[in-house]
């Protein structure tokens, strides 16, 4: 019989095998999901570098022979929407003119509701709350034409003001629940420091509750990019054509009747249209997680 | 009309949460440089009885004054209170020192004030060197004593506490509640401490109030609550282990219990009268043992159950007439499981309570 070392036996970290079933199973399912994903994009940028002879080819997977920006260009500046041909760009500035005055005033007023019916209770704040939440859940379709009458009366309607008022509007809910939420995780002695400290409601907010909620404005302000960049509905319904969101415009390019299809131009559009919230998701989504990791919600 | 005798009277305060009364009728005069612990168990409203006080809670009726004003209506910061909380409640995006300036700044006071007053607190407090840290990044007591130092700059009269120590480690514990008797002594502010742990409220106290259900049990010295306690749940609640009971009855000044008879010549009744069902309270430490047996009106022996060997003192558990009966003996004394201990009681040391209002007879 051979003398038991020390270490004779399992010892250390157990070894762990590359190719386990479940391993397998895990990788295979997540490749698959991520091709699902990934190929329609792959194909629509593919699609777009190429020039309409090699698209009638018809090999929709194949690279480009030849590379060339012409449909991005023309997309971006001649394509024809309608009756005049200055491609995307106005659609752009407009969707920007309405996406940021809308994410900001929403993503500040919801801000400081969610602080108040957190932290300062006052009267009836559960069934205010409660009436708040409801909006969420009422259909779109219902509101879209009471809205039409408010914006005539008010002489908004289709101006870029009423759309921005209307986003604005519309983005409360959700955005009230969820500073509500926030602001009410966070530990409430905090805030009775602060009022024994002498700190006012604006005083309490802006210098206590504001610097520790980085995490959650960064998530308000994606789901409200996201959310009014690609909205179609209220960008129709409520605009005129000078003022047509990004969105509304990409529709009418690839859907206009006249002419040959350009799938690159189309395909172009569609991408030109979609970087901006997938530009907010690469970049704030880094600072999200950076808010967290910095202990920015620690008590 | 409120005399200044008092640094906080509290006249009739009733508190309900919805349907819930968690404060009942409650009066409470607290002196000048007192120091007064809140004890109780969890959910006896002692807490919510210090957020009353600090003015974060709405009263449902009744008066409150500090300083012989009426502060029933004012703001917290009006009142001329600082208060320490159990989870610190510092601001995590300040530095230490902006977190002592921010009731400062909200005063409006001039700068070199309000610098001044931060380096005193941090002076008498040792936080000097943290002063340009965040509070993530120190320890526990660290943050504690910064806590304390924000109500230390509000140059107040009134300190509260709400749990401050409960969630350091228990070494620690026992540091800083050193450290805070050593402030009460040096500032010769008025203290009002709220906490669950009976080492503490004994240590720190002038005085304790023992909360059950929204009303105080009983107001008094340590001392007093320890050897005098005026009812049977304040015997029970001070005290580790629990004062031992026995339920007897007493006729003519003799206490009878199972086959024993024990004379109460020296105990001084509060209620002569009484006479029937009662308990017969008596601390595990006042039970004699040994040699000492011969001083005590009453011997018996018993059988040793459990040893808990504590090391300044050693616990014993054992059965007399089917009661559970704690015993504390000297640390050095060899005792056993299944040893015989012959142990004797004095009638002075023991608590009487009625068993029908379970109030000390």
């Amino acid at each position: 019989m051979a003398e038991l070392k020390r270490f004779d036996g399992p010892s250390g970290p157990r070894p762990q095998k590359a190719f386990s079933p479940r391993n397998i199973m895990l990788y295979g399912t997540l490749i698959m999901v991520s091709l699902y994903y990934l190929l329609p994009l792959y194909v629509m940028v593919v699609t777009s570098l190429k020039g309409m002879p090699e698209i009638r080819l018809g090999n929709i997977f194949a690279p480009p022979m030849e590379v060339t920006f012409e449909p991005w260009v023309k997309a971006w500046s001649e394509a024809c929407t309608g009756l005049t041909c200055e491609g995307l760009s106005r659609g752009f500035w407009n969707s920007v003119r309405i996406t940021v005055p809308s994410v900001l005033i929403s993503i500040a007023i919801a801000s400081v509701n969610g602080y108040a019916l957190a932290n300062w209770r006052f009267k009836g704040a559960d069934v205010f709350f409660t009436i708040l939440i409801f909006g969420a859940f009422i259909p779109y379709q219902v509101m879209l034409y009471p809205i039409v009458i408010m914006l005539r009366e008010l002489g908004l309607y289709g101006s870029l003001t009423g759309l921005v008022m209307v986003h604005t509007i519309f983005g409360m809910p959700i955005l009230t629940l969820l500073f509500r939420n926030y602001f009410s995780a966070l530990p409430e002695e905090l805030f009775k420091a602060a009022r024994v400290d002498g700190a006012k409601f604006w005083g309490i907010y802006f210098r206590v509750m504001l610097p520790m909620s980085l995490p959650i404005f960064v998530v308000a302000m994606i789901l409200q990019v996201t959310g009014i960049w690609n909205d179609f509905l209220f960008g129709v319904v409520y605009s005129r054509p000078e003022h047509y969101p990004m969105t509304v415009q990409l529709n009418n390019i690839v859907n206009s009747v006249q002419g040959i299809k350009e799938y690159n131009v189309n395909m172009a559009a569609t991408i030109l249209t979609g970087l901006v919230p997938l530009t907010i998701y690469f970049v704030s989504g880094k600072l999200f997680v950076r808010g967290i990791a910095s202990g920015a919600v620690k008590g | 009309m409120t005399t200044q005798k008092h640094s906080v009277e509290i006249k009739g305060l009733d508190l309900s949460f919805g349907h819930v009364k968690v404060l009942k009728d409650l009066s409470l005069e607290i002196g000048k440089n007192e120091f007064l612990v809140l004890l109780g168990s969890s959910g006896c409203g002692k807490s919510t009885l210090l957020n009353c006080i600090a003015g974060l809670l709405e009263v449902s009726a009744g008066q409150i004054f500090i300083n012989g004003e009426n502060v029933t209506w004012a703001e917290p910061s009006d009142r001329g209170i600082g208060m320490v909380f159990q989870s610190y409640a510092l601001y995590p995006q300040m530095t230490v020192e902006g977190n002592l300036s921010f009731g400062l700044k909200n005063q409006k006071l001039p700068k070199a004030e309000i610098k001044e007053r931060v380096a005193r607190a941090a002076d008498i407090l040792q936080i000097e060197p943290l002063l340009k840290r965040k509070p993530g990044a120190l320890s526990g007591g660290q943050r504690q004593r910064v806590a304390i130092g924000r109500a230390l700059v509000r140059d107040v009269d009134v300190f509260l506490f709400d749990e401050p120590l409960s969630n350091l480690d228990a070494k620690l514990r026992a540091d800083l509640r050193i450290e805070l008797k050593l402030l009460h002594n040096r500032l010769k502010n008025t203290m009002i401490y709220v906490t669950h742990d009976q080492v503490e409220a004994m240590t720190l106290a002038d005085r304790i109030a023992i909360m059950k259900g929204g009303l105080i049990e009983q107001l008094d010295s340590p001392a007093n609550i320890y050897h005098r306690p005026v009812n049977k749940y304040v015997a029970g609640f001070i005290g580790s282990p629990a004062m031992n009971f026995l339920e007897g009855k007493l006729e003519s000044g003799v206490f009878q219990f199972g086959e024993h008879r024990i004379d109460m010549q020296g105990y001084e009744f509060c209620n002569t009268q009484h006479s029937g069902g009662t308990t017969f309270g008596i601390r595990p430490e006042h039970i004699l043992t040994g040699d000492a047996v011969t001083e005590g009106v009453f011997s018996t022996d018993v059988e040793v159950e459990v040893v808990d060997p504590l090391g300044s003192d050693t616990l014993v558990l054992a059965e007399l007439c089917g009661a559970k009966i704690w015993i504390r003996l000297d640390g050095e004394g060899a005792v056993q499981q299944g040893d015989k201990l012959t142990i004797g009681l004095r009638p002075e040391k023991a608590s009487l309570f009625s068993h029908d209002s379970e109030l000390r007879v």
